[in-house]
């Protein structure tokens, strides 16, 4: 497992001369893992194919975060096995029975019972959607 | 806490076709069998079984076989230690699949919080784990192989004390103890020692003569005096070994030393790791014994280095000048390696009289350990490696480095 630390700016300190006036409010680089991983034992990326989640933002070829310590419960985006596949639903309750709910009408909910032998493998907790291609051009790039 | 399984695990937590099918993972170069899911242990495939013997019979059950995956193993157990080591004080990582916790003083004994952790670990982590709970390492053993022959314990055996200790010590074959192993576990057998509890009757100055200090460590820690302490850093190695099968046969001595330039790079680099030097270093080469009709060959010879060096390029020299001695041609090598001996730290190491210290060097080679475990292994590397490499591993049924690699990542369907 990678452990990602981001390294502290540089304190710059003067042997002579004027002490920098910001030197006292320097801080941590933000870092993105900080960000998006809480358990990072527990957290994998996971891909995703198809476009049954289009209404929760989730599109094919996004990257989701899934955290495994995360307590499955109704309303959460989950990644589930189902019928020998990781599949991502919304987990959902109907009346009594627990749902894998797409967000597209196209697809048709999955109900969680015996039969489907459905397994919640994990929460997702964020999704990562690219805009546009790293450096790919424009005013502000560089590399 | 010990994973069942492990690397048969591995393999399921990432791919829920596999929840109920037996699963196989054969060795570097895919040559035998070396990790088994119970499925796979039920049809009768033995541990250490040649591939291509078993092949039909895992054909025709359906068992799915695996190139070993040595990148999603590794990673997976840093997150299983991780998770475990979180919910422990103290922790000694044992193995790749194994460590020792120290559950001393937990309030509502320790049956709840080791069952606590093996669900976390679980959870967090798809592998599932045994837990035995006892007063020293060999008796947790103990407990743990218990725990995973009998399914009611779903997992986890605290060990009892008085008669149902030794009621449990007696269903344990005396090999299956913790430092016996199947040598001496023969020998006791012969004198109808055949369980632990068998070995815990034996005089203590029995054990002492015929299985030296060891074994009377392991018979010590069978009637509860702890004689193996939690050791909380691993120890430096005393040698290193870095060897490896070919893809295929290499018959020439430039492939065999371009190989050997490889595994001598990767065992130096473990080498500088751990801050050490070495004295000597020992090269072998062997053919292919399982192929019959075919002229075998093995041989080994080593070479002391002196002063001790920890330097990439001097290694290598000497390593190759080894193996022209030790090379024989004609034959169809299947295997070399080398092997790093007389280890001693690097700080302190005595100077020699003949040799000034390389200090340019030793800059040079932490450079280079710098830039490979920044950019990736094998960014750079000595020439003498060789650049196309024909006599790579086998892998052609690893799974994705589902955790490590981009563009291997787990699929889900949306």
């Amino acid at each position: 497992m990678q452990e990602h630390t981001p390294l502290p700016l540089p304190l710059a300190t003067a042997p002579a001369g004027f002490p920098s006036p910001a030197e006292d409010y320097l801080d941590q680089r933000l870092d993105l893992n900080e960000h998006l991983v809480r358990n990072p034992a527990a957290t994998y990326f996971i891909r995703v194919q198809g476009d049954s989640m289009r209404g929760a933002g989730i599109a094919s070829g996004d990257l989701l975060v899934v955290d495994r310590s995360v307590e499955p419960r109704p309303g959460h985006v989950v990644v589930a096995a189902v019928h020998g596949e990781l599949t991502v639903k919304r987990l959902k309750r109907l009346g009594r029975l627990l749902v894998l709910a797409p967000e597209n009408p196209d697809f048709t909910p999955i109900p969680l019972n015996e039969e489907n032998a459905v397994e919640i493998w994990g929460v997702a907790t964020h999704v990562i959607h690219r805009l546009a291609a790293a450096g790919g051009g424009g005013p502000c790039s560089s590399r | 806490m010990d994973c069942n399984n492990f690397y048969a695990s591995c393999e399921r937590a990432f791919d829920p076709a596999l929840a109920r099918r037996p699963v196989v993972v054969l060795s570097n170069n895919d040559g035998c069998v070396i990790a088994r899911s119970q499925e796979a242990k039920d049809l009768g495939i033995r541990m250490g079984e040649p591939e291509f013997k078993c092949r039909e019979r895992c054909a025709r059950a359906g068992v799915a076989v695996f190139s070993s995956n040595y990148t999603l193993y590794g990673d997976m157990s840093a997150r299983v230690m991780a998770t475990a080591g979180a919910l422990a004080p103290r922790m000694e990582v044992y193995s790749i699949d194994e460590a020792f916790l120290e559950l001393d003083g937990l309030p509502g004994g320790p049956e709840p919080y080791a069952r606590m952790i093996r669900e976390r670990v679980r959870r967090d982590t798809g592998i599932p784990v045994s837990i035995g709970v006892a007063p020293t390492k060999t008796l947790a053993k103990a407990a743990n192989r218990l725990a995973k022959k009998d399914p009611s314990m779903r997992g986890v055996l605290v060990l009892p004390e008085g008669e149902a200790r030794r009621e449990l010590l007696a269903r344990l074959d005396v090999e299956d103890v913790w430092g016996i192993g199947p040598r001496h576990g023969r020998r006791l057998r012969e004198r109808g020692v055949r369980t632990a509890l068998d070995f815990m009757a034996l005089p203590r100055e029995f054990v002492r003569k015929t299985m030296t200090v060891g074994g009377l460590h392991t018979w010590l820690e069978l009637h509860g005096t702890p004689c193996l302490p939690l050791e909380l850093a691993p120890k430096p190695k005393q040698s290193i070994v870095s060897s490896r099968s070919f893809g295929r046969p290499v018959t020439s001595l430039e492939h065999l030393r371009e190989a050997l330039g490889q595994y001598i790079s990767r065992a130096a680099e473990k080498l500088r790791a751990q801050k050490s030097r070495a004295a000597s270093i020992l090269v072998f080469v062997q053919t292919n014994t399982f192929i019959e009709g075919e002229p075998q060959y093995s041989a080994s010879q080593s070479q002391a280095l002196d002063p001790p060096t920890d330097a990439t390029p001097r290694l290598i020299a000497q390593g190759a000048a080894v193996l022209e001695r030790i090379f024989r041609p004609g034959f169809r090598y299947k295997k070399a390696g080398v092997m790093l001996c007389g280890i001693e730290p690097a700080q302190g190491a005595q100077l020699s009289l003949l040799h000034a210290p390389d200090e340019r060097g030793g800059r040079l080679m932490a450079a280079l350990d710098r830039v490979n475990a920044r950019w990736g292994r094998d960014t750079l590397f000595s020439a003498a490696c060789g650049v196309e490499r024909t006599w790579r591993m086998r892998q052609g049924r690893r799974s994705p480095r589902y955790t490590t690699v981009w563009e291997e990542l787990p699929v889900a369907r949306a």
